[in-house]
């Protein structure tokens, strides 16, 4: 009999060209809070599908408790006492929350004593949810909380969670963490994945590092530095963004007044009565919890949808009716969430993804494409901003998250706009491209652009805006500048506690 | 003088209506799960041709009818292995089924010249079916009738109050999610598609057994299209699909009555009102967004790849 609760043993699983965990072996004890750690395409989701059973390894032994365990799928996972919470969870939005467990639980299919059931155990965990809502109308947070609850209804022996915090504002961060504790004191054990370094350090007990898929090194995160973690996890110094205050142009570059607008989605959210400014020099940042309009702003900003004329303006032109090709005409760029569908088409090379927004820029001639010019125009992106590919015939969708981004916002740059508007700049992309992305934005605010970022990343916002606003429920706060504030401060607001968001109701 | 008229319309109504109502039902089930089988035309020609072969051959009527169900089942499992197996194009296979279904139809049928069979009895319920008006309208039809409404309450029942029909939606939601969390989605949506292959297959039957029981190429005229459009138009719930039939019965009944009496109008123009009118109707009643959004299955139409 083993002391540990789940042994992993030389796990490997090779996909065609890459090998996304190569000979992996951790240990996990009853009770431990145990985190792995690493960057994006280091391995850790793969593992952790293999562990609940959604991937078959290649080689290499699960023990549990000791013994030998083969885990064909989810259900076998659920059966031996492993729950999982999806970093995108694996929920039905247009269910209630009482069916969404339901189905993820055996035995009888009884709603009302399972509401009950649901019910006892989120007020003992506080935990707090209503059974009978549709899901759709719950928040990210609440969303959580419903997978959450799915998993400790089956009584978890191991519950694994990737990436959970990523959808929560600061203080919900700290309610989660209590909850895990509360579990872990309980003996469950707790697998914890992130690459968010102080909440490994607060969390959790012993770390797993993984680099390229390999075990790099296993270490006490509340014994060593958060430095010495990045280090370890990228292996190499965490480069570091730089800015030089410079001044800013007299007038507000991009300017949106009282911008209110009903979402197209009947499950979005409305726009209402929202401000901003955005002059030349800075770089404003917007925080918010996913689903609080930021999709809907950026629709608009970006001429997707259209508004009236006056409430949006560039330069003091009013440019709120204009559709996307106009506005991009007049010095406007973007830079979508969606890397993959919308930054760029998937299956055509990078040279005509760079075609498809730089084709006013003399690569056309006279309605015929001149492809020496395309291909020149993608190959000075890709050598200024380090993307790593085979060249401007690669196609879209073989490069890496992180490169691809690269691309992307080096193309939009490359036009030298009067103004970008970017959108999650730096998810899924590892810490180099991130801290290579965010340079860049810093570095396109200081020649004169008015730069406008939507992330969900506070430690981003505040690593490069000068002034930070917060969205909740289709509202704007006010702007503060990054001096002014604290992340506390800002994780209240994208709750939707404070004076900013009060209105005359 | 009211009575004469209004009895064999309404009647009418619910004869008309019966066949819709199978494929249509059908069709919801595979939907829900995210199946979109354009079939349905294609594989109510195979089930009215098998049950007229089957009834024709001597064999009682109950008999045809099981085996236009399993006919349509076997067709949909055509389809299924192309679709869902093979994860070709839903839209495609479902064509190509329904050429294949009229084609084959036709081909066999060929045999039956102009044949005609006996219909199937009306069931007479005591002091029921002798209530005047309702009696007639309500309480005398075949069994085939009675079960179409049987089998739509059962269809409602298993997809709101079973965990099994929950499942058939999530599994239309979001297959990614569903399969995330160990159910066999390709496996589901087999079963879906073949309960929808047997239901269409069985309103194919009706066809032949009751409603114009003298074999014609072609007898279905379009009715797979319209209980595809009746899905779509219902968003995806049972209780439309049931008034959208009936709505489409009624106008067809109303306009061979119209015909009938010699109205100037074009009968080409009086035969397409139907269809018609019971777009329109649906459109009408489910434009609202939010229930599109609620039920209309996410993931329809498109093929399931498990992910690692």
């Amino acid at each position: 009999m083993s002391a540990y609760r789940l042994e992993l043993c030389g796990v490997t699983k090779r996909y065609p060209g890459i090998v996304a965990n190569d000979g992996i072996s951790l240990q996990v004890g009853p009770g431990e809070i145990h985190a792995v750690l690493g960057e994006n395409g280091a391995g850790k989701s793969t593992l952790m599908k293999i562990i609940y059973g959604a991937v078959e390894a290649d080689s290499g032994d699960v023990l549990w408790n000791g013994e030998k365990v083969k885990i064909a799928n989810p259900a076998a996972a659920r059966r031996l006492g492993i729950g999982m919470v999806y970093q995108h969870f694996s929920l039905f939005e247009s269910v209630s929350v009482v069916e969404n467990i339901a189905v993820a639980m055996s035995g009888r299919f009884d709603l009302p004593a399972l509401s009950t059931r649901i019910v006892r155990l989120s007020e003992r965990y506080g935990l707090p949810v209503d059974p009978n809502r549709l899901l759709h109308h719950l928040s990210v947070g609440e969303r959580q909380r419903v997978e959450i609850i799915r998993c400790l209804l089956q009584n978890p022996k191991l519950l694994i969670l990737d990436e959970p915090t990523s959808v929560l504002t600061p203080q919900a961060v700290r309610r989660l963490f209590e909850v895990l504790r509360t579990l872990a004191a309980e003996g469950c054990s707790i697998l914890y994945i992130s690459h968010k370094l102080d909440e490994i350090r607060e969390l959790c007990d012993t770390a797993t590092v993984l680099r390229s898929g390999r075990v790099v090194g296993t270490a006490s995160p509340k014994l060593v530095s958060a430095a010495e973690l990045a280090r370890f996890m990228v292996g190499a110094e965490l480069p570091d963004v730089h800015r030089d205050p410079v001044a800013l142009t007299p007038h507000p570059r991009l300017e949106a007044i009282g911008l209110s607008a009903r979402s197209d989605d009947p499950f979005g959210t409305d726009l209402s009565d929202l401000s901003l400014a955005v002059h030349g020099g800075e770089i404003l940042g917007i925080a918010g919890v996913s689903g609080n309009g930021q999709g809907e702003l950026l629709s608009l900003l970006s001429g997707e949808r259209t508004a009236s004329a006056d409430m949006i303006q560039l330069d003091g032109q009013p440019v709120g009716d204009l559709p996307v090709a106009d506005r991009r005409a007049l010095g406007v760029a973007f830079v979508p969430e969606e890397r993959l569908g919308r930054g760029a088409v998937p299956t055509i090379s990078l040279a005509d993804n760079g075609l498809l927004t730089a084709h006013a820029d003399g690569l056309v001639k006279r309605g015929f494409i001149d492809r020496q010019r395309v291909a020149g125009f993608a190959k000075a992106i890709i050598s200024q901003f380090g993307v790593k590919c085979t060249g401007p015939a690669a196609l879209a969708h073989s490069l890496s998250g992180g490169n691809l981004q690269k691309f992307i916002v080096g193309r939009e740059i490359s036009l030298s706009p009067r103004v970008l508007i970017v959108s999650q700049p730096t998810w899924g992309v590892d810490v180099a491209a991130s801290a290579f992305i965010r340079q860049a934005l810093i570095d396109l605010s200081r020649s004169g652009a008015a730069v406008l970022v939507i992330s969900e990343e506070l430690e981003e916002l505040f690593q490069i805006s000068d002034r930070i606003a917060v969205i909740y429920q289709g509202r704007l706060s006010r702007a503060t500048s990054r001096t002014a504030t604290n992340v506390e401060e800002i994780g209240l607001l994208m709750a939707g506690v404070g004076p900013a968001f009060q209105t005359a109701a | 003088m009211i009575e004469h008229l209004l009895v064999p319309i309404l009647s009418g109504t619910i004869v008309a209506a019966t066949p819709l109502i199978y494929a249509a039902i059908g069709e919801l089930v595979a939907e829900r799960s995210g199946v979109v089988n354009l079939g349905v035309e294609g594989i109510m020609l195979i089930g009215t041709v098998t049950a007229f072969a089957v009834a024709f051959a001597g064999y009682p009527a109950f008999v045809a009818g099981l085996a236009a169900a399993g006919a349509g089942a076997l067709a949909s499992l055509v389809f299924a292995v192309l679709a869902l197996s093979l994860a070709t194009n839903q839209y495609a296979a479902g064509l190509a089924l329904t050429i294949l279904g009229s084609g084959l139809s036709a081909f066999i049928g060929h045999n039956f010249g102009s044949a005609s069979l006996k219909t199937i009895a009306k069931i007479h319920v005591p002091i029921l079916s002798d209530l005047p008006v309702i009696g007639p309208v309500l309480f005398a039809h075949d069994a085939m009738t009675y079960l179409a409404l049987a089998i739509t309450a059962a269809v409602w029942w298993f997809l709101y109050r079973t965990k099994a029909g929950l499942v058939v939606r999530i599994v239309g939601e979001a297959p990614q999610s569903a399969h995330a969390i160990g159910y066999p989605v390709i496996f589901i949506r087999y079963l879906t598609t073949m309960f929808g292959g047997s239901m269409a297959g069985l309103g194919g039957a009706y066809l032949a057994l009751a409603y114009t029981p003298l074999w014609v190429e072609n007898m279905t005229a379009g009715r797979g299209w319209i209980a595809l459009a009746l899905v779509v138009f219902a968003a995806w719930r049972p209780g439309r699909v049931l008034l959208g039939a009936w709505l489409f019965g009624g106008v067809t009944v109303l306009q061979l009555f119209a015909q009938g009496i010699g109205i100037k109008v074009p009968s080409e123009l009086l035969s397409s009102l139907p269809y018609i009118a019971t777009i329109i109707v649906l459109v009408a009643i489910s434009r609202n967004p939010q229930t599109l959004r609620l039920n209309a299955p996410v993931s329809l139409g498109q093929s399931f790849r498990p992910q690692g």
